[in-house]
């Protein structure tokens, strides 16, 4: 089980220490700021909490550079604001206003910024943002940039098509991808022993042959470290990494539903396991808070989100008449869509990408036969090590490294 | 000039663009060694190597979402299904995700999907759709399905450079039974720009694809009773030419149009939409539709020839509707 205020060693600086602290706080502010907008009826749409699973969209994201690119789901406003998209589009994404970042097209956490932020937007169908990022991943690595892409998936959207599909598909091009998978326990009002035979949904990477790590979501510190040890090991072309973290939804699927399909009893365990609460305590034990820095901060996050939240009110729904237009890009003067290459292009074009158009079966024809000599391979007589270590294609370095399951801890249930 | 296949007009597009802009890739099921089920990709990985040419799990949606991905840094990847039949297999990624992005979240999917399609060459249930009405009914796609190799190679340069999604439509049927001299070197078709392949005046036949040179057979039949068709070929179907639709039926006064997809639901109700609401006091006889069956496309020769529209169902329905 997570302690609530377990003896962490000192890793990060203490810089570190109050970012992840202080995005916690902003993203538990603005969700509530959204609620209280949601009560008012000012929120246009549904309102989907992360109440409790704050560590894992602010610890994930925070281990990204500014190069990377995420995909965030509908729980992951803490991601977007660690990336540095500021309180007032997500209140005017969920108000529909015309100064949204799509102008009230789309809603809630449905928007992105491909060009400078990196954010690739959301759809609403699950598991859809793995392949995608999954193209991300690959398409930065062709170019030269060194990216790591990144994106998030439910208990429940681990069991879409399409993120077998995505994820096996990442693992086949050993995409510089790492998928963060948040066992929140609840789709919607089905528990997850409902719908996985498995304890542990990290098991679900062996499938692929990518390595996966379990954490404890609720714990900020660790989820950082995981992820980033995960996101430099993708970066150095280890291929894609599914991190299980373990949490709890403590709101339900949205505003409107009171999941009273949730056992008291596991709701009560886990509110006492608040991600905030414990590691506030961890900072003030540590000296890394004190009362007069946590209200300096408060103070700080209360006027950004007044402001905020003000604009937002204050900013008009789009007029009727910018319904039209956008559905089709126009061209260069629309969008100047172009690569921007980190590597030679020679690299990739004629004469120097010419290859031999012959598939590259590693360890075929170098089976032993019973008198020790090379053989033919038969059906049946593959070693191990080279079913599961065959990288058919010459382009993506391989690692030596084998497919493993990190624990980093054991996972709270 | 040199007279070349359906199949060659299409490796040439893409050989060419592929070697004139680094950006644009290819991916799909076989597309690599193997060159494509159907050979249209031949020799690329060769020349290219293979980042470029990208050989997938059998995995649709994979496909489409990691060229969806790759687009967003600036490439123009080229995703092939391996028959159109399985794009239905990406149905949700292509038409939530890739179709909605750039007008809900400002982001531009400068993909091609393109691939065999249609029938007529007993491929069965599986092996032979005409799924292009799917995806007319969504914004933000493009839809292109042409006839004849000039045609194929234009279209698909000026789809690998367009700014938006487009479905690209290769009906199987044609790959190697017609050959068209082209020019050498680079040229484009627009998109969105239907063609008159035969100057009429008694009526107009609209058609595209496979259904395009059926349509031309019964024209010449038609010819010999006195019947002057003229037949315009869509091209592309999504933005439809209604500009040149209206002024052929503005001259002709009577339409009759022609395709390979069953009928309810096909683009010739679309088409006649569209003349009620702008060309009603033009119309001197009802719109026709010569369209196939409404029925998955059978297996045995015997029952896809009844299946699909022919010249000589072409013909007749023509010229009852040039009688009317």
């Amino acid at each position: 089980m997570p302690a609530i205020a377990s003896p962490r060693k000192r890793k990060l600086t203490p810089q570190q220490y109050l970012d992840l602290y202080y995005y916690m706080r902003l993203n538990r502010e603005v969700e509530e700021t959204m609620t209280r907008l949601f009560r008012q009826n000012k929120i246009v749409g549904g309102l989907y909490s992360s109440l409790g699973q704050e560590a894992i969209s602010v610890g994930t994201s925070y281990a990204l550079e500014k190069r990377d690119w995420l995909a965030p789901m509908i729980r992951n406003i803490g991601a977007l604001l660690v990336k540095g998209v500021p309180p007032r589009d997500i209140f005017t994404q969920h108000m529909a206003k015309y100064t949204s970042p799509t102008k009230g097209r789309d809603g809630t956490s449905h928007f992105g910024d491909l060009e400078n932020l990196h954010i690739v937007s959301p759809i609403s169908m699950l598991g859809d943002l793995i392949p995608v990022m999954t193209g991300v991943a690959i398409a930065g690595r062709y170019l030269g940039q060194k990216i790591v892409a990144m994106t998030w998936i439910g208990d429940g959207g681990s069991s879409t098509g399409v993120f077998h599909e995505g994820l096996n598909f990442a693992a086949s091009q050993r995409a510089p991808f790492v998928l963060i998978l948040e066992n929140n326990q609840w789709a919607y009002s089905t528990p997850v022993r409902h719908q996985v035979r498995l304890v542990n949904l990290a098991d679900r990477a062996k499938a692929y042959g990518i390595a996966s790590y379990i954490v404890d979501g609720n714990d900020v510190v660790e989820v950082y470290t995981t992820a980033k040890e995960a996101v430099e090991r993708a970066r150095a072309g280890e291929g894609p990494i599914l991190i299980e973290a373990k949490t709890f939804r403590r709101r339900g699927h949205a505003q409107h539903d009171p999941a009273e399909y949730v056992p008291k009893e596991q709701r009560e365990f886990w509110e006492k396991r608040d991600p905030i609460a414990s590691y506030e305590t961890f900072l003030l034990k540590e000296k890394l808070l004190d009362a007069k820095s946590k209200k300096e901060m408060e103070d700080k996050l209360t006027s950004l989100l007044e402001k905020d939240r003000e604009f937002a009110e204050n900013s008009p729904m789009p007029p009727a008449e910018t319904v039209n237009g956008g559905v089709y890009c126009t061209g260069d003067d629309c969008h100047k869509i172009r690569a921007k290459w980190q590597r030679p292009i020679a690299e990739v074009m004629p004469p120097k990408s010419s290859v031999e158009p012959v598939w590259m079966v590693e360890g075929f024809g170098s089976g032993k036969s019973s008198s020790g000599k090379n053989a033919p391979i038969h059906f049946g007589d593959v070693p191990q090590e080279q079913t599961s270590e065959e990288s058919p294609q010459p382009a993506a370095k391989k690692s030596s490294k084998k497919s493993t399951t990190k624990r980093a801890k054991k996972g709270g249930r | 000039m040199a007279a070349i296949t359906f199949l060659e007009a299409i490796k040439q597009a893409m050989f060419e663009e592929m070697a004139a802009d680094p950006s644009v890739v290819l991916i799909g099921e076989d597309v690599g060694v193997y060159g494509g089920a159907f050979k249209t990709s031949e020799g690329l990985l060769e020349k290219f190597g293979w980042e470029r040419v990208i050989d997938t799990p059998i995995s649709e949606s994979a496909i489409i979402g990691a060229a969806c991905g790759m687009s967003y840094l600036g490439l123009r990847p080229i995703a092939e299904m391996q028959f159109i039949d399985f794009i239905v297999c990406a149905f949700n990624q292509i038409t939530n995700f890739v179709a909605k992005g750039h007008y809900l979240w400002n982001a531009p999917a400068p993909i091609v999907i393109r691939g065999p399609s249609g029938g007529g060459v007993h491929g069965g249930p599986f092996h032979s759709a005409n799924p292009e009405m799917y995806f007319v009914h969504t914004p933000g796609l493009k839809v292109v399905y042409p006839s004849t190799p000039y045609d194929a190679k234009g279209l698909l340069k000026a789809s690998i450079r367009d700014n938006n999604p487009v479905l690209f439509f290769e009906h199987k049927f044609l790959y190697r039974r017609i050959k068209e001299e082209i020019p050498a070197g680079d040229y484009t078709v627009p998109l969105g720009k239907a063609v008159v392949r035969r100057e009429g005046k008694h009526l107009t036949i609209l058609s595209y694809a496979a259904m395009m040179h059926t349509s031309l057979e019964a024209a010449a039949a038609l010819a010999k009773e006195g019947i002057d068709a003229e037949v315009i070929d869509l091209r592309t179907l999504l933005p439809l030419d209604e500009e040149t639709i209206l002024k052929s039926v503005k001259k002709t006064n009577k339409c009759l149009v022609v395709h390979e997809d069953t009928k309810t639901g096909g683009i010739a109700g679309e088409i006649a939409a569209i003349l009620f609401e702008k060309a009603f006091h033009d119309l001197d006889g009802p719109l026709v539709r010569v369209a196939s069956l409404d029925m998955p496309v059978p297996y045995a020769p015997t029952l896809e020839e009844a299946f699909l529209p022919n010249a000589q169902k072409v013909f007749a329905a023509a010229k009852e509707l040039a009688n009317y």
